[in-house]
């Protein structure tokens, strides 16, 4: 991280005239920015055109029980820059009971995967993205295990699995 | 089973009618060269790939899941088990996630200990990734003499904190096990002897006819498709970007230290296995000058700050450490933890390693993402292999460093 919090000042100056009321906040030394869901797209493709052309993560929390959450999910989009090594998060909330936003593979290739992960442990929809199927759960799997509504030990799903016998094969 | 839309520039080489021709080869889950469980379907012309579809989550285990119920020190085991070719890199990498979250500075001792063991671990963890490229592709002396020098950095491992393999081996404001003379005496004894092998191994592969044509040209990753891709660590820097952790972000005490990030242009495995070859010398470096200045001093934090446990002498012999170790004894009263979020990574052997932390008040976190390198570079995988043939895939695969642990967590 930067301690310095200047860095990504400037950047940010510009995306906050460009699209007017974004929230941006600053937790030790990294810079956030809160985004609402139908401008994410333009968002991140501006600041990847400006720059920002390593996307590190995708990711998603899930705010369930959370102390003084209002929205449910929460997507963390880590940028990077090869350049300069600035940072910067932006973090888009999106709610049951259809969470959507719009897949950002066309501007980072990276996040094919990473998107298709977020898919299958939250079940959360990337509109346009190309191939959106479960990444690590088998393609029978109906539940998203990492919300916080699932439990720990799972719902007996392995039981379940259809067997695969030498016949079959 | 459908083979993944491309979104590649590149047009499709197959037409519907010619794909008849076409046949499907499934490459894993169980195959000695991919040397983890993961899997590939392949579709090949006579001996030529033309397509690769990768699959993964064979060795899912919902580590993620349990981090969100291990207290911060409890998951450190867990993160052995995730990249286990280099699992103190690991460990550093979660620590330095929780400390970033909670605000902790590290004593100037604890991080130079911590900047050593990581550096040992990249040592390991590249030896065994060019001695399995070298093994893949015929050279199995190659990868027993990396395997010999892995012995000795799990030796000093042991001598430290008592465990080869998975170590565990930061806390939260600390280690678990301070250097002791002994260890220092092997990590010098191993600064002396490792650069003889270094050089044979290089002298048995560099050059080596049938290994540079096995590896060169092959799997071309190319700058633009590196950065697009998310690559990054050796992999990135083979393709020409110049992006190291260590240098753009100094944690621990990199800053301290004189050396170079080691870069190749070319992009393909040969210049993979370069940079990293590369790299465990300039590992080297660091650590000699590393292991010759660790400073005196406490190696955990202060009782004061109530994160590290104290020691017997101060438990027993002041207030303060008796009460800090009661509190962090007791579930219900260990440390305060912001209603926050961070994300910080380390320049793990593998590439850009770090954990989205968030926290709830309580020492275990609300959710603890691990940016995993492997995955990305897994997802690599079809762009670098198209057009070569099927024994290039364990080339690219091993160059490609895959550990499946990291990538199904």
């Amino acid at each position: 991280m930067t301690t310095d919090p200047s860095p990504t000042a400037d950047i940010l100056d510009t995306l906050v005239a460009r699209f007017p009321g974004l929230e941006t906040s600053a937790y030790r030394g990294q810079t956030r920015v809160v985004v609402g869901e139908p401008a994410s797209f333009e968002v991140l493709s501006f600041l990847a055109a400006a720059g920002f052309d390593l996307l590190v993560d995708v990711t998603c929390v899930d705010y369930l029980e959370y102390r003084g959450a209002t929205r449910r999910y929460g997507l963390v989009y880590l940028l990077a820059s090869t350049a300069t090594a600035r940072r910067l998060t932006v973090r888009v909330f999106v709610d049951d009971p259809e969470p959507a936003v719009r897949s950002v593979v066309g501007v980072w290739r990276s996040a094919d995967w990473l998107e298709r992960e977020v898919w299958d442990m939250f079940g959360i929809r990337f509109v346009g993205h190309p191939d959106l199927r479960r990444l690590m759960m088998p393609e029978q799997f109906t539940a998203h295990p990492l919300r916080k509504d699932y439990p720990l030990q799972g719902r007996g799903e392995r039981h379940n699995f259809p067997v695969l016998t030498r016949e079959d094969g | 089973m459908s083979i993944a839309p491309d979104h590649d520039t590149r047009v499709r080489p197959a037409a519907t009618r010619e794909e008849d021709y076409l046949w499907t080869l499934n490459f894993g889950p169980q195959h000695p060269a991919t040397h983890t469980t993961l899997r590939l379907v392949l579709k090949l012309e006579g001996e030529r790939v033309v397509d690769a579809m990768p699959e993964m989550g064979y060795l899912h285990s919902g580590f993620e899941k349990i981090g969100e119920h291990l207290t911060f020190n409890q998951y450190v085991t867990v993160t052995d088990r995730m990249n286990y070719i280099s699992p103190m890199a690991n460990n550093v990498a979660w620590h330095h996630a929780v400390e970033t979250l909670l605000g902790i500075d590290l004593t100037p001792r604890c991080k130079v200990i911590r900047t050593i063991v990581a550096e040992l671990a990249r040592i390991s963890d590249h030896l065994l990734c060019n001695g399995a490229v070298g093994l893949d592709t015929g050279a199995f002396t190659f990868f027993l003499y990396g395997f010999y020098q892995r012995e000795v950095i799990y030796d000093i491992f042991e001598t430290l904190c008592g465990a080869r393999f998975t170590n565990s081996y930061t806390r939260v404001g600390g280690v678990s096990h301070d250097f002791t003379p002994l260890v220092i005496e092997k990590i010098r004894t191993f600064l002396r002897t490792f650069p003889k092998t270094l050089n044979d191994m290089e002298r048995l592969l560099t050059r080596n006819r049938i290994f540079v044509d096995r590896t060169k040209g092959v799997g071309v990753l190319t700058k633009e498709q590196a950065i697009n891709g998310g690559a990054t660590g050796p992999v990135a820097r083979a393709s020409g970007v110049t992006r190291d952790l260590r240098k753009d972000e100094p944690y621990l005490a990199y800053s301290d230290y004189d050396f170079q990030i080691c870069c190749a242009a070319a992009g393909d495995c040969y210049a993979r296995y370069l940079v990293r070859m590369q790299e465990m010398r300039e590992s080297l470096k660091i650590l000699s000058q590393a292991i010759e200045n660790i400073p005196a001093g406490e190696v955990n934090v202060g009782a004061d700050q109530r994160v590290a446990r104290p020691t017997k002498e101060q438990v027993y012999s002041t207030i303060e450490g008796t009460i800090s170790h009661f509190e962090l004894s007791m579930s219900n009263r260990s440390f305060e933890v912001p209603y926050e979020e961070s994300y910080a990574a380390i320049e793990a052997p593998n590439g850009e390693l770090g954990f989205y932390v968030v926290g709830d008040g309580d020492d275990t976190a609300y959710r603890a993402r691990c940016r995993p390198p492997s995955v990305l570079h897994f997802s690599l995988f079809p762009q670098l292999i198209r057009g070569h043939t099927l024994s290039d895939v364990v080339a690219v695969l091993g160059s490609l460093n895959i550990i499946a642990a990291e990538l199904d967590r």
